[in-house]
């Protein structure tokens, strides 16, 4: 597949690799943010070909992991409402809420459908007029322009039984929360390439000055990573702490203005809680008032709670880079795919689950 | 999540920009992709789709000179993998 193939060319990857580790002289830790970076970092094992002087540690761009318990349990509790409709990614109905996850409530007769994309629950609704029918609208910045689609086409379509849960995350905010942390040890930034698409480069050279870290916006395929990973460590090695694009086939500086409009449209910033992080100001974006009438969250009387879910996990240090998936007790044992103890192992995304798929045999 | 897949568009459909889209095929498998963030793509473009969205126009120069760059890189040039390792 063009763009794809190309990237994954063994040759290309050694000989980068082979350049990191003449370029490494001191130790150093970098973090990719996204979750599918993470994912083709342990499947392709690219931080095996790295210098053991290289820490890659994996960061918190996986939406199902940081979305709340409160909001899964809300999930839940409309699923279980005779008159709706719930439709999710596919991703979320094995992530354990406070008490249940939403495959339980389908197996207790809720209606749960797994869909492609929001514009599919649309569909739905139209199909469904007698029932209401509600998006579980998670995901990062990348995400965000087709969550907003949803609305305007419902509001286009006069599909009045359609609305939003909303869980909206953004990254920016949360690599501030991640290099202000007293414990935080991660001195570059692999930033995320898709989430860049849309957003474009702006926000990151204040943090990349303010926290003196380089920050490389970074593709997802074996050389696009291994290239990113290059060039921090250049930076770090010389002493320059400046924002990057080796992604430039996809992200352009400004990002994608279209998609900007409409998220601008439909969304606004708000404080979020992250599930295993917690509050981070200004870090998700919520339904404006002008839209009030698709937000779930204003359509229905919904119960509040615990945003955290169990105890035992620990994929808030996880996620913030200060531990590792086999560092958690419960890994692998009490947590696995099929029973979780928290989102990182369900999430095709999710740290943990990458280490159960790809490295089991390991530890 | 924020997984996007190139594909390349075979035609379009629609004038609204709310509703244009287009069909797009991922080696093969046709998918019907909403053009509403890329209104510039063309039949023939590689587009990257996100859930149903096409987000971005694959920048074919800049992926040339990406790899025109990762070959020439100094650093690169005459480096073999090290002894042992598969190339």
């Amino acid at each position: 597949m063009k763009y794809v193939d190309e990237y994954r060319d063994a040759d290309l990857v050694h000989k980068l690799a082979a350049a990191i580790r003449r370029l490494a002289t001191r130790p150093w830790t970098i973090m990719e943010i996204c979750g599918g970076q993470t994912h083709a970092i342990v499947k392709f094992g690219l931080d095996e070909l790295l210098p053991e002087t290289i820490t890659l540690v994996h960061g918190p761009g996986c939406p199902v992991c940081v979305t709340s318990a409160e909001l899964i349990d809300q999930a839940v509790e409309l699923a279980m409402m005779s008159e709706v409709i719930v439709c999710s990614f596919g991703d979320m109905l094995r992530v354990p809420g406070n008490t249940v996850d939403l495959l339980t409530a389908k197996a207790r007769g809720g209606d749960v459908r797994i869909v492609y994309s929001p514009l599919d629950a649309v569909t739905i609704a139209q199909e469904n007029p007698a029932k209401q029918v509600v998006f579980f609208a998670v995901g990062f910045e990348t995400t965000a322009p087709a969550n907003a689609m949803s609305v305007l086409r419902a509001e286009h379509a006069g599909a009045g039984n359609f609305s939003i849960l909303t869980s909206h995350v953004l990254v920016p905010p949360a690599m501030r929360a991640i290099l202000g942390a007293a414990d935080n040890r991660v001195q570059g930034f692999l930033a995320a390439g898709h989430v860049c698409t849309i957003m474009g480069t702006g926000e990151y050279g204040p943090i990349a000055r303010e926290f003196d870290a380089p920050i490389i916006i970074t593709g997802f395929e074996p050389v696009d990573i291994l290239e990113g990973i290059h060039l921090c460590v250049k930076q770090l090695e010389e002493g320059r702490a400046e924002v990057e694009n080796a992604y430039a086939r996809a992200v352009r500086g400004e990002g994608n203005p279209h998609a900007r409009r409409i998220v601008e449209q439909v969304f606004e910033v708000t404080d979020r809680d992250w599930r295993g992080i917690g509050m981070i100001p200004d870090s998700g974006l919520s339904v404006r008032p002008a839209y009030a009438a698709y937000d779930a969250n204003q359509r229905f009387t919904l119960t509040h709670g615990d945003s955290n879910g169990s105890s035992e996990c620990i994929s808030g240090e996880i996620m913030r880079g200060v531990k590792k998936p086999h560092d958690c007790p419960a890994f692998g044992i009490r947590c696995q795919p099929e029973h979780p103890l928290g989102a990182p192992m369900v999430s095709s995304e999710g740290a943990c689950a990458a280490y159960y798929r790809y490295r089991s045999r390991a530890y | 999540m924020c997984l996007a897949v190139p594909g390349k568009v075979i035609d379009i459909q629609g004038d609204d920009p709310l509703l244009r889209s287009a069909r797009v095929s991922f080696a093969g498998v046709i998918k019907q992709v909403s053009l509403t963030c890329a209104p510039e793509a063309k039949v023939g473009d590689y587009v990257l789709v996100h859930v149903g969205l096409a987000i971005s126009v694959v920048d074919e120069l800049e992926a040339e000179e990406t790899f025109n760059y990762l070959r020439q890189m100094g650093d690169l040039d005459g480096l073999e993998p090290i002894a042992g390792e598969k190339p």
